[in-house]
């Protein structure tokens, strides 16, 4: 798992690469999460777009970032899922408690 | 496609996640030639590898000495996965409903709702001695994909 950390108009966006499954990327997921929260930021946007895979752990960090930003009264957003990893989240019925967008122009203007 | 040749491959790994990595390589090889499509044979391998995490994580408690065994069975009408480890079982009925309002936010718990999502068949056999052997069935597709090609293919029960 491949994370870069980039800004546009006041969010941080995370852009995510590889697969987030158990002993490789969730935990990379944690830490980039807590990184951007510990460096004060409070609109995360998580890029999927090139998320290859998703297992029930990685789902788990997913949520965890979800409570750790929104608890400490920040916005965390997901945008351009693949298929797969869309499909995921659906059937456990996470599409109705994380915030999913279409694309980044719209996670953007989301948090703005 | 012709018929799925009939046969069995054990494996037999360390209790690290990396292994898993293993595990998921020789199943994709053994799906090569079955009549299981590509999306199927996907959904398979997030059941596989739910399966082995629990084996890991839970059963063994991440302990490198202790032992997973997987086998893949190749049979007449499907492919039969059992992943068994060395720990001291646990009670499938117990396990909390990932759906229920209540437990949607929880960072974990959602490994055998996906097992049973992505299979057609899982039970759980229990030793005397300790250890958790999990079998996950999917039956092959006499069109020559697989009878659910999606991930909402499974039976819930």
């Amino acid at each position: 798992m491949k994370i870069d950390k980039r800004q546009r108009d006041g969010a941080t966006i995370l852009d995510l690469q590889g697969r987030i499954t158990i002993g490789e990327g969730d935990v990379a997921l944690r830490e980039a999460v807590l990184a951007a929260v510990g460096e004060g930021a409070t609109n995360i946007l998580l890029n999927m777009g090139r998320v290859r895979s998703i297992d029930s752990s990685g789902v788990g960090e997913l949520v965890a970032a979800y409570t750790t930003v929104t608890n400490r009264g920040g916005k965390l957003r997901l945008f351009s899922l693949p298929k797969r990893v869309l499909g995921v989240l659906e059937i456990t019925q996470l599409i109705t408690v994380l915030d999913i967008l279409e694309d980044e122009d719209e996670a953007v203007a989301s948090v703005a | 496609m012709p018929e799925p040749v009939q046969q069995t491959i054990r494996l037999s790994i360390d209790s690290r996640y990396e292994n898993i990595e293993l595990v998921q390589a020789v199943l994709d090889e053994t799906l090569e030639s079955l009549p299981i499509d590509e999306e199927t044979g996907y959904w398979m391998g997030i059941a596989l590898r739910e399966a082995l995490t629990n084996a890991i994580k839970h059963g063994n408690a991440l302990d490198p000495e202790k032992k997973v065994d997987v086998c893949l069975a190749v049979g007449e009408s499907g492919l039969d996965i059992t992943v068994e480890d060395q720990g001291s079982g646990f009670d499938p009925g117990a396990v909390a409903d990932p759906l229920a309002p209540d437990n949607l936010l929880k960072t974990e718990g959602r490994g055998i709702f996906y097992m049973r999502r992505f299979m057609d068949k899982i039970d759980y056999d229990f030793g005397a001695e300790g250890g958790t052997k999990v079998r996950l069935h999917k039956e092959f597709d006499a069109s020559g994909g697989s009878a659910e090609a999606n991930q909402g293919g499974a039976n819930e029960d």
